[in-house]
């Protein structure tokens, strides 16, 4: 292969240094760090509350939520700090001239195929990040980041597998 | 001083306003650094993208080094910032349906956010995803509970787990991470791949 063409983007060791800048600004701040599936356990709880309160009264899960949340699940810090991502990776798409409608994919795949295993990969991560009580944000990053021993443990399952598995689904990919 | 919020300095109103101007950051930093790409973050486990890793473990070694000298200068108090419980069983189980997820889907939650915040749509299928996974444990929570909370640890810091100085394990993180940066930089070379 001769020339391989690259993007854009701000060099890694950079982006590295800023990211852990965010992490150390929301512990001094918030006493806590980023994270990104418990929003979207907020979000589910809100959603079973509103469309099937009585369901979300009897269940053992949103029962155990609520014990540990006060008020609207709605209004917590990771909610705001979600929608704070979004805004913020759409700014910088902006300014680096990245905004596109598009289903990224490998050619020797089709969009279809991609997508299918996007859902796929979606429903196992939000599965698992139940499990694992946060993902790769919440647990992994913000656990090492505070020398949490389950911060660890979560980030070598999480990319040990995945590099185990890897073989398995290249052609998705290479 | 810090954490502020927890020390009063600021109001709980304040500190979830602070969560959207920490999230802006984050998710810029995160689209800024290409993790909107599932390519660029698939990358990694066939060598021919290492930018996760990269991001990442410099994230991780300078929140724990600044953390650790912010300690040092009484700037703030380690004992007051949340440290993630651990139940080493779903840990570890969760942590391996996520590494499946991720090798499938090519994005993390807070990743997909970022892609879908520019136009992926492969990022918003997967975040339907995330929330039907979600959904699915909050259901069948009767059925994995056991699970769940088998083998709680508490709330244990790996220094302490290995008995040796916050320190010394930082020291030790950041030779581990900088030798795999290396082999980063190698793979990268070693394994080009066009661009789509």
């Amino acid at each position: 292969m001769s020339k391989i063409k690259k993007s854009n983007y701000m060099n890694p060791y950079l982006a590295g240094i800023l990211l852990g800048l965010v992490v150390i600004a929301a512990n001094f701040i918030s006493g806590r760090s980023v994270g990104a599936s418990g929003a979207i356990k907020s979000a589910i709880v809100a959603g079973v509350e509103t469309v099937a309160p009585a369901h979300a009264e009897t269940a053992t899960f949103y029962k155990e939520f609520n014990e540990g949340h006060s008020g609207n699940p709605l209004n917590s810090w990771l909610v705001y700090q979600m929608l704070g991502v979004i805004l913020g990776g759409f700014l910088s798409g902006v300014l680096s001239h990245r905004l596109t409608w598009k289903v990224e994919h490998n050619p020797r795949i089709t969009s279809r195929t991609r997508l299918i295993f996007a859902m796929a990969g979606g429903i196992l991560f939000g599965l698992g990040s139940q499990f694992g009580r946060g993902c790769t944000s919440g647990s992994a990053l913000s656990g090492m980041a505070v020398l949490s021993l389950g911060g660890f443990i979560s980030m070598m399952a999480i990319f040990g597998t995945a590099f185990a598995l890897a073989y398995f689904f290249r052609k998705l990919w290479i | 001083m810090g954490p502020l919020v927890i020390n009063e300095i600021i109001s709980e109103n304040t500190n979830l306003l602070l969560a959207f101007f920490i999230g802006i950051g984050f998710g810029f930093v995160l689209e800024q650094g290409g993790f909107s790409s599932s390519r660029k973050l698939a990358g990694v486990f066939y060598g021919y993208d290492t930018v996760v890793l990269k991001v990442f473990f410099t994230g991780a070694i300078t929140a724990s080094l600044g953390l650790l000298f912010m300690s040092l200068f009484g700037w703030i108090d380690l004992n007051l910032v949340y440290i993630n419980e651990t139940y080493l069983t779903s840990a570890i189980l969760g942590g391996i349906i996520m590494g499946a997820g991720f090798i499938m889907g090519g994005y993390c939650p807070g990743t997909s956010f970022c892609g879908a915040a520019i136009g992926k749509i492969d990022a918003i299928i997967f975040i339907i995803g995330l929330f039907i996974g979600v959904f699915i444990f909050a259901e069948g929570y009767p059925l994995w509970e056991g699970v769940f909370k088998a083998n709680f640890m508490g709330y244990p810091r790996i220094s302490e787990f290995f008995n040796i100085s916050e320190g010394l394990f930082a020291l030790m993180l950041i030779i581990v991470a900088v030798m795999m940066f290396w082999g980063a930089e190698w793979a990268e070379k070693k394994f080009p791949r066009e661009e789509y």
